[in-house]
């Protein structure tokens, strides 16, 4: 077995242990099977399938949620083990640094992955049983959903060990892990918007909107499950921004995925160069 | 044949302090070398220096003819064991568990780890149940076993027998002493300085970063000329007439300690002399004991000296 995957079992195994992996499932489960039953309850008469209104509520949801449970997840990862003294004999044996990061943030993608995908597959599955006639589009736009999602929580895991890795307290770890979520989760938006109203059209157009949307992995997983799909974006009530919106699917997903991989990398660089 | 630690002029600096300050240090093939000082004298900096988990602000380092941090050092570390203070593990593992997954690092089959547990003592039930529930022996013996797997050439033992009861000290040390006749080259960090006695070939003294003093443990006493004193324990009545007798041939009188015991303090080149005209006194002695200088109190000498410098 490969070193990175050994140190990736071992983070599963503890996430299993420790009740994370039951908690955050169940988590997103109830949450899920919440939202598309009332999702699915006022629909029958208006004619929006109900697949689509759990998409756009589930999606809003997984914005504010799956952030804050990946950097509650990884904030610790790297500082909390050198803080206990296990980093240390852990960098005592045949492996690389950049081996014990990649192999921590697999474990932990890992975990989201399965919370994510078995709860809001559990809500899928209801869907699928309650509901006849759901498009194969809608289901195709659920499955992206999900996707993205695991990617949305694995940016914001890369994150939290980049927190992880510039600090030596855990303290401070999980305060700049809170700054990261009410930086990107809930003031960018605002300043977004205080921004356009400030600037009344004059300088920023809509190309400047879309980049400024990019550089928030919050939005561009937005973007991409409300615009990427015509009847999704019809309830989502994005149809006019999605026609403004000048990126495709591969785009937007490119952009997710170097959210990940940018900070992981960062944080790779940081801790090859930490004095332990 | 190359030395296995070869440590010349390195130094370690934290912003304007100096954690270890231009140290210069060889350890051969199957040798037990002791690092003495107080806490924060800079010797767990020099085993993290070793272990290449920090690199020196100054000098050279190579261990086992490599530069630890360098990229060589997933290849070295292979036959390397390492017991940090205070060795911590996962609590919800088990310690069968957190074993295996050190062994798999290694690339060590886990099937000899029961034997590798049973070496260190740890109870077959024990290996079971998860660390949280360990006491500090169990994890401290567990800290042992997870050093000493794949057989290291190398050991780096941090204040090893710290909360250890003194059963559990001796059956270490016999560990130690098994594994230093292998072959091993142990390096030993400790404060306690008394139990290294007849364990070290060599003691390293070691103070705000400096290297004080280096020698087996007989050089060290030599060099320090600290006293030794002559114990003698006489019968009750006796002690008015060696007291006479005493001051007779040493033209000073001895210090009477508790239970019947009388003590001389002589430098060491006069040991022998004054034992041999002790042998020829009249009054009957119970008992003659001699007490070298213990390693507390050489270390505690070699800082005085440093401070007086």
């Amino acid at each position: 077995m490969s070193t990175i995957l050994i140190i990736a079992t071992k983070e599963v195994r503890e996430a299993l242990r420790n009740r994370w992996v039951v908690a955050m499932t169940l988590l997103m489960a109830a949450l899920a099977l919440t939202l598309s039953f009332l999702g699915s309850a006022p629909t029958g008469t208006i004619g929006a399938g109900p697949l689509e209104v759990t998409i756009v509520s589930l999606s809003s949801l997984t914005i504010f949620l799956l952030p804050l449970i990946a950097l509650l997840l990884s904030f610790d990862a790297i500082v909390g083990e050198i803080d206990r003294g296990t980093m240390a004999l852990l960098l005592s044996y045949p492996v690389a640094r950049w081996q014990v990061m990649l192999g921590k943030f697999i474990g932990h993608a890992a975990v989201i992955a399965f919370a994510t995908t078995l709860g809001y597959g559990a809500a899928g599955l209801a869907l699928w049983f309650g509901e006849a006639g759901i498009e194969p589009e809608s289901w195709r736009a659920f499955a992206a959903m999900i996707g993205t999602s695991v990617m949305l929580g694995a940016a914001f895991t890369a994150l939290g060990y980049l927190a992880s890795t510039i600090v030596r307290d855990r303290g401070t770890a999980a305060g700049i892990a809170v700054g990261i979520w009410l930086g990107f989760v809930m003031l960018y938006d605002m300043g977004l918007l205080g921004l356009l109203v400030a600037d009344q059209g004059r300088t920023i157009d809509a190309g400047v909107i879309n980049w400024l949307l990019l550089a928030n992995p919050a939005d561009t997983y937005r973007l991409f499950n409300l615009t990427g799909f015509k009847n999704v974006s019809l309830f989502a009530g994005t149809a006019g921004l999605a026609s403004q919106v000048q990126f495709g699917a591969p785009v937007l997903l490119g952009v997710l995925a170097a959210w990940i991989a940018g900070p992981l990398t960062l944080a790779a660089v940081i801790f090859s160069r930490k004095q332990i | 044949m190359s030395p296995t630690i070869e440590v010349s002029g390195v130094s370690k600096r934290y912003g304007d302090q100096y954690a270890v300050r231009d140290v210069t240090v060889a350890l051969g093939a199957g040798e037990c070398v002791a690092l003495v000082g107080h806490n924060g004298a800079g010797k767990s900096s020099l085993i993290k220096l070793l272990l290449g988990l920090t690199t020196p602000t100054g000098g050279t380092i190579r261990v086992l003819g490599e530069d630890p941090a360098g990229n060589a050092a997933a290849r070295i570390r292979r036959q390397i064991g390492y017991l940090p203070e205070n060795v911590a593990f996962h609590p919800a593992m088990t310690g069968r568990e957190s074993l295996d997954f050190y062994a798999r690092l290694k690339r060590v089959p886990t099937c000899c780890n029961d034997a590798l547990l049973d070496r260190v003592g740890l109870e077959t039930g024990a290996r079971k149940h998860r660390i949280g529930t360990y006491s500090k022996g169990m994890r401290q013996r567990l800290g042992l076993a997870q050093a000493l797997l794949g057989d290291p050439k190398l050991l780096f033992l941090d204040e090893p027998t710290t909360g250890l009861d003194p059963a559990l000290r001796q059956g270490f040390y016999r560990i130690i002493g098994d594994l230093r006749d292998a072959g091993t080259t142990v390096l030993l960090c400790s404060h306690a300085l008394t139990e290294l006695e007849g364990q070290a070939d060599r003691v390293i003294v070691m103070n705000r970063g400096r290297k004080v003093a280096e020698g087996s443990l007989a050089t060290l006493r030599s060099l320090a000329q600290l006293p030794v004193r002559i114990r003698l324990t006489v019968p009750d009545t006796g002690f008015a007439a060696l007291e006479g007798e005493l001051t007779g041939i040493f033209g000073r009188t001895a210090t009477r300690l508790a239970g019947g015991v009388v003590e001389l303090v002589c430098a060491n080149d006069d040991k022998l002399d004054i034992v041999r005209r002790i042998a020829g006194i009249g009054t009957p002695l119970d008992d003659m004991e001699i007490v070298q200088p213990s390693l507390d109190e050489m270390y505690a000498h070699f800082l005085r000296q440093e401070a007086a410098q």
